[in-house]
């Protein structure tokens, strides 16, 4: 019989009065029981709309009723065959409106909180699991990676799993990009993306930092003298845009890339961090997305006393 | 990890570190920088790439200690490991077709100025250089500078060459008649703010090397942002080379101050460390 409550099950979380203050995890993760329960809500219908809503056609039903019988291995597996960072996308996709939006009992009540799933699945493979991945007979083919952000890192592992030999290139000094320049820890803990990127070095992935693609090594060169048969350009957006509004250039005026890269890259929010960070008591945010509410809770934990979040729309 | 080959102490406050970076070293040109960190949880810091052996793979820094990180800097050895080093980053130095060229060196800014000076040279063309210190304690790349260029040396205090500011010394170059292609400026903000304002009422086009805070030196963050003829710039990626007749200097010299109580804490903080070491 599924559990046929409407509300999804809570995740635990610090205290907002506590977790204001730090840049420890905001949400702490299902318990067994907790994920098991949250699993039977599953009516494992015949459709699988929420399959349909997934970027990367996860078998959401399948890993689901695997937690529900509490064989989470089994689980793990299922979601490792689509996708390369299960721990990072439990924690940041926006699952409301990819496979929870489909989902067939958010019609009346909420939606399978399948995201917490899939985090509690990863969290717990990551924790019991020690066996190394087997490592894939090489195709001896040479596939080069430019950026290191989730599109390269999910392209090294598709593609080192088929046997590729996979070597992904970055500009800056850690692999990651807004996984460990943008998105603060409170939200996506950078043990974990580093997990996920050991996980592919065990795979056999080669990263190799400091590498500005262009700069250093142009495409030609990773073609002609490095042998790379196939290159994968994962950049990502690049450069900020201003918004050319008198008085933006003064000090104290951060664009969100430059702030959350201080803060998450660097460290700023450190006592003891090399890196300097203008810390203010008001602050404003100009936006309203994901950036925006990462900088404006990045500012509040820094310790200001106001922050105002400026947006356009109502 | 990237190796230190050779330290030299110019000054009492300029140091000089040969890196084995073979990747680099094949691609640098005058006018590019790297960006390290000394150790796992160091500072990102852009230094100019002073001058590069493509066959021996080792590019050259020179760097001024002013604070954390440059302190940190100049407390490895040779045979020591840098933890992060990345580069050729930014523009390089724009010199084709010059044919007779000024080039005006401050400070350590002449450690940024001298590979151009070379490179022009190399290239058969007329070099003069007007390179300006403090005192005589100070000077540097001296024999290098007379080895590509006539070079005029400057002292604000007139310990060592001529007594004067390297503006006066180049006001009488062009007054004397010298014609100058074009006048490259590399040293403190508010030298290159004067220099520009002395060559435009000459009409004489100027580049300057601009040095503002950077982080990742791609052009991701924007940190690095300047006015340029009233548009924005990022020195990291459009520079950090600009027509000094546009760039807006104070500008620049307000961002330059951002972290100016935190910089001397820093300071403080690894002199004492190394002083606790040494006793
Ligand atoms: C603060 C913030 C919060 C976000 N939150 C969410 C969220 O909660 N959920 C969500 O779904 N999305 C979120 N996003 C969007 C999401 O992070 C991006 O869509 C995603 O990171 C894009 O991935 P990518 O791999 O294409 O590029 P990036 O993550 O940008 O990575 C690109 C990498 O390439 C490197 N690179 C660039 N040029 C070169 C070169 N020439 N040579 C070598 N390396 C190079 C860069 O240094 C970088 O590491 C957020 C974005 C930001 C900025
Ligand atoms: C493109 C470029 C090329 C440079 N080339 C040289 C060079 O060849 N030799 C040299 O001695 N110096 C050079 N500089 C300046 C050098 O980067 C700074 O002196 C250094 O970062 C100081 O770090 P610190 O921690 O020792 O000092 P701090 O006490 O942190 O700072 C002292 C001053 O250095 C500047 N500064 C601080 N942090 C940064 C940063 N992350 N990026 C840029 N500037 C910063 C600020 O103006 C600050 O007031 C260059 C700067 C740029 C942008
Ligand atoms: S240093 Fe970040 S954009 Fe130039």
């Amino acid at each position: 019989m599924p559990n046929m409550s409407l509300k999804k099950n809570e995740m635990p979380s610090q205290d907002p009065n506590v977790r204001n203050k730090n840049f420890k995890e905001v949400a702490l993760g299902y318990t067994k029981e907790q994920a098991m329960d949250e699993a039977a809500r599953c009516l494992n219908c015949k459709n699988k709309p929420c399959v349909t809503g997934c970027p990367v056609q996860i078998d959401i039903p399948t890993f689901v009723q695997h937690v529900a019988a509490g064989d989470f291995e089994a689980a793990y597996e299922v979601i490792a065959k689509s996708s390369a960072l299960p721990a990072v996308c439990g924690r940041v996709c926006p699952q409301e409106s990819q496979c929870e939006g489909k989902c067939v009992r958010g019609i009346k009540g909420e939606p399978v909180a399948i995201g917490r799933l899939e985090r509690f699945v990863a969290d717990y493979h990551n924790e019991n699991c020690t066996e190394k991945p087997v490592k894939p007979e090489s195709n001896g083919h040479k596939v080069a990676i430019i950026g290191s952000g989730p599109s390269g890192l999910t392209c090294a592992g598709d593609l080192a799993k088929k046997g590729y030999d996979v070597t992904i290139f970055e500009a800056l000094h850690l692999a990651g990009g807004v996984l460990v320049y943008g998105i603060p820890e409170f939200r996506l803990p950078k043990a974990i993306v580093q997990k996920e990127i050991d996980g592919l070095k065990d795979l056999g992935v080669k990263v190799e930092t400091n590498m500005v693609i262009g700069k250093v090594l142009s495409i030609d060169e990773l073609i002609e003298e490095y042998g790379f048969e196939a290159v994968f350009i994962g950049s990502g957006a690049g450069l900020p845009r201003f918004m050319n509004i008198p008085g933006e250039n003064l000090k104290g005026v951060y664009s969100a890339n430059e702030f959350l890269t201080r803060v998450n890259l660097m460290k700023a929010y450190k006592d003891d961090s090399a890196t300097p960070i203008m810390k203010a008591k008001k602050v404003a945010v100009v936006g309203g997305g994901n950036v925006a509410m990462d900088a404006a809770r990045s500012a509040k934990r820094l310790g200001a006393e106001e922050v105002y979040i400026v947006y356009r729309r109502s | 990890m990237y190796k230190i080959l050779r330290r030299k102490e110019l000054n009492p406050t300029v140091t000089l570190l040969d890196i084995e970076a073979p990747l680099i070293a094949k691609k640098a040109e005058p006018g590019q920088f790297i960006i390290l960190r000394v150790d796992s949880e160091g500072e990102r810091i852009p230094l100019t790439i002073a001058d590069y052996d493509r066959e021996a793979g080792w590019v050259r820094i020179i760097f001024q200690i002013v604070g954390g990180t440059t302190e940190k800097l100049n407390h490895l050895k040779e045979g020591d490991f840098i933890n992060d080093f990345v580069g050729p980053l930014g523009v390089p130095t724009h010199v084709d077709g010059l044919k007779k060229v000024a080039v005006v060196g401050g400070g350590v800014g002449c450690a940024i100025a001298f590979p151009i000076a070379k490179k022009l040279h190399n290239m058969g063309a007329e070099v003069h250089s007007v390179v300006g210190f403090r005192n005589k304690d100070l000077v540097i790349l001296e024999d290098d500078f007379a080895a590509v260029s006539d070079k005029m040396m400057m002292t604000d205090d007139g310990s060592h060459g001529t007594k004067g500011l390297v503006t006066n010394a180049l006001k009488e170059l062009i007054e004397s008649g010298e014609k100058y292609d074009e006048v490259i400026v590399i040293g403190p903000l508010i030298m290159m703010k004067f220099v520009c304002a002395l060559t435009k009422e000459y009409g004489v086009k100027t580049t300057v090397s601009m040095n503002p805070i950077m982080i990742d030196g791609t052009g991701m963050c924007g940190g690095c942002r300047l006015t340029v003829g009233g548009e924005t710039k990022f020195a990291c990626v459009d520079g950090p080379d600009f027509d000094g007749h546009l760039v807006d200097f104070d500008e620049a010299l307000e961002r330059g101050s951002m972290y100016k109580p935190f910089e001397r804490h820093a300071h403080e903080e690894a002199c004492n460390l190394f002083a606790k070491e040494v006793q």
